[in-house]
């Protein structure tokens, strides 16, 4: 892990769909007036004809999106996770999902990483609504690297994907070589006090707590759940068997995100306690990034403390 | 496919209307009242305007066509039937279980529709990137969009209506079933919805008012659409909801519902 080089995934993001449109002349990209900050903006410079900017109306570039798809294109739709996948929920349910079309939604500053906007902005609820559509695929990348894999790797799936991206800049965790499967965990290390299963921003902090812990003399391991649905059940189950504890944790509610998709899974397979990590149903509020993971509980620090319980 | 006389597609907006009827009668329920308002702009869509064809339902080139009034599914479904898209023994199964007639739309169940519909609003957002693809690919396909006239209290449509304009779609004609009446009552008492036209002119939309029963007046609209560069079309067609049969005749109370046997036996002597 280079924990000198940060790097937001709305960053990654943006730089993997230049690359992927020099590649692939049916890739189109919409935005919703957010393209500076959602990153679209590095494809729209070197592609104006091939990107759409539809102005501040979720709801039509979704739509529109649906359109382009019909018609043989990949359209990738980005504005913020709130007003993609709360907003427009209706138009990915019945124009997107349900006709099964082939758009990929990539939603940028979720969860309350996205810090000094405060609680209109921060989408804790996305997984939740995205993972109960059928037809769905859903991503959470938590680096660069992996952002940059799961832009191409959505590519080729014929379907809907949603991919929720953060605001925060965070450490590059895995090398360019490191291979990744959409629905397979990375499991990071073999410890059995614990099983840490994390997702998107907080898995930096799942591998931080992990380091920490180790030079305790304490051993745990980190899932990195990279792929919501269709979620990793062998991990899951396979962790459950293997250590003392599960604990999830999520920049998303406890209700409805990672820690309910992984209580699904054990509560029919292999029934155990778990521990969710996670925005405790409520709103976020204004703050840098970091205040609020303190105040929320969902740092490194709280894993500690979770683990050795 | 085009058939440019005016009779024989009267005759055909006639036996379009029989499917119609004979659906919601057979189902117990459907829409039979805005299906019957388009029933002609439809006849004049698939069997003098639109470049497609029964045997390719894919065909990359085709013209589309998005119902974003999903609802008026009868209507469709009643049309392609008698274009040779579907056997006409299917119309049977409208809105039964496992028949590829779903109360609305669905585009993966049936060969010949562009676009599955059915939450209101959303259609021309659609079209709009089905025009837009057009355009990229330098294809030359038309794109066809019918929105309901209670339908445009949805927000989404004055989105994509600015949207449309932005980019020229000159591709682009949409058809504006305008019946004046939607389940609560007229569309004036229920929102306030004119002045129509002016609005979609003030969106920067070139507009054709029409008889929408009236085949030569559709006829013409569609060819003067075709003529129009550099902004998008829009028909608004003056129709009257329940067209046809003397009792559904301009009824909201007939947006959503079935004949009884007594009612079915009358209308489809009307039709005769």
């Amino acid at each position: 892990m280079n924990e000198q080089i940060k790097v937001a995934t709305r960053q990654s993001y943006g730089e993997a769909l230049l690359e992927l449109g020099k590649e692939n002349e049916n890739i189109v990209v919409l935005d919703a007036d957010l393209s500076t900050a959602t990153k679209t903006n590095l494809f729209a410079k070197q592609f104006p004809e091939r990107f759409f900017d539809m102005g501040i109306a979720e709801q039509d570039m979704l739509s529109t999106a649906a359109g382009f798809a019909t018609c043989g294109k990949i359209p990738y739709a980005s504005t913020f996770a709130v007003f993609a996948a709360g907003r427009a929920y209706d138009q990915i349910r019945n124009s997107i999902c349900y006709p099964n079309l082939n758009v990929k939604i990539c939603a940028t500053h979720s969860g309350v990483t996205v810090g000094e906007d405060g609680a209109t902005h921060q989408m804790l609820e996305d997984i939740a609504l995205m993972r109960t559509l059928p037809n769905m695929t859903v991503l959470c990348p938590c680096d660069d690297t992996q952002t940059k894999w799961a832009v191409r790797e959505m590519a080729k799936i014929k379907g809907p994907v949603y991919m929720r991206l953060s605001r925060l800049a965070t450490p590059i965790m895995y090398e360019k070589e490191q291979n990744f499967e959409i629905g397979k965990a990375v499991q990071i290390g073999e410890g059995t006090k614990a099983s840490i299963i994390a997702t998107g921003d907080v898995v930096f902090e799942a591998i931080k707590a992990k380091e920490e812990l180790e030079k305790q003399g304490i051993l745990v391991r980190v899932i990195d759940m990279h792929t919501i649905k269709p979620i990793d059940k062998e991990m899951i189950i396979k962790c459950a068997k293997e250590t003392e504890k599960i604990i999830t944790i999520e920049d998303h509610s406890i209700i409805g995100g990672l820690g309910s998709s992984v209580c699904e899974v054990l509560a029919e397979e292999y029934p155990c306690k778990v521990i969710r990590m996670g925005i405790k149903d409520t709103f976020g509020q204004s703050g840098k990034a970091e205040e609020l993971m303190t105040y929320y509980e969902i740092t490194a620090e709280n894993i500690i403390q979770e683990v050795k319980k | 496919m085009k058939i440019t006389d005016t009779k024989e597609l009267e005759k055909i907006a006639k036996q379009i209307r029989k499917n119609i009827i004979n659906q919601v009668y057979e189902a117990k329920s459907g829409h039979p009242g805005g299906s019957l308002s388009c029933t002609e702009i439809l006849t004049v869509l698939y069997f003098n305007q639109m470049n497609i064809n029964e045997k390719e339902p894919k065909d990359e080139a085709r013209d589309r066509f998005v119902l974003s009034k999903g609802h008026c599914s009868t209507a469709l479904y009643a049309c392609l039937a008698e274009r040779g898209f579907i056997a006409k023994e299917e119309l049977k199964t409208f809105r039964k279980i496992h028949s590829k007639l779903q109360g609305h739309p669905d585009m993966n169940k049936l060969a010949g529709i562009d676009m599955t519909t059915g939450s209101l609003g959303q259609g021309l957002s659609v079209a709009n990137g089905m025009a837009l693809s057009s355009k990229l690919n330098h294809d030359g396909y038309r794109v066809y969009c019918m929105l309901g006239d209670g339908e445009i209290e949805e927000g989404q449509i004055w989105e994509a209506a600015m949207s449309a304009s932005k980019y020229h779609l000159d591709n682009l004609c949409v058809i504006l079933d305008y019946n004046g009446l939607q389940i609560d009552g007229t569309v004036e008492e229920v929102k306030g919805l004119e002045n129509i036209e002016g609005k979609w002119k003030s969106f920067g939309f070139h507009t054709i008012m029409v008889d929408g029963h009236n085949i030569e007046q559709l006829i013409d609209g569609f060819e003067t659409a075709k003529m129009t560069k550099g902004k998008p079309t829009i028909i608004i067609a003056k129709t009257i909801k329940g067209k046809g049969i003397s009792f559904m005749e301009n009824k909201a109370e007939w947006h959503g519902k079935a004949p009884s046997e007594e009612e079915y036996k009358i209308a489809m002597k009307e039709l005769e």
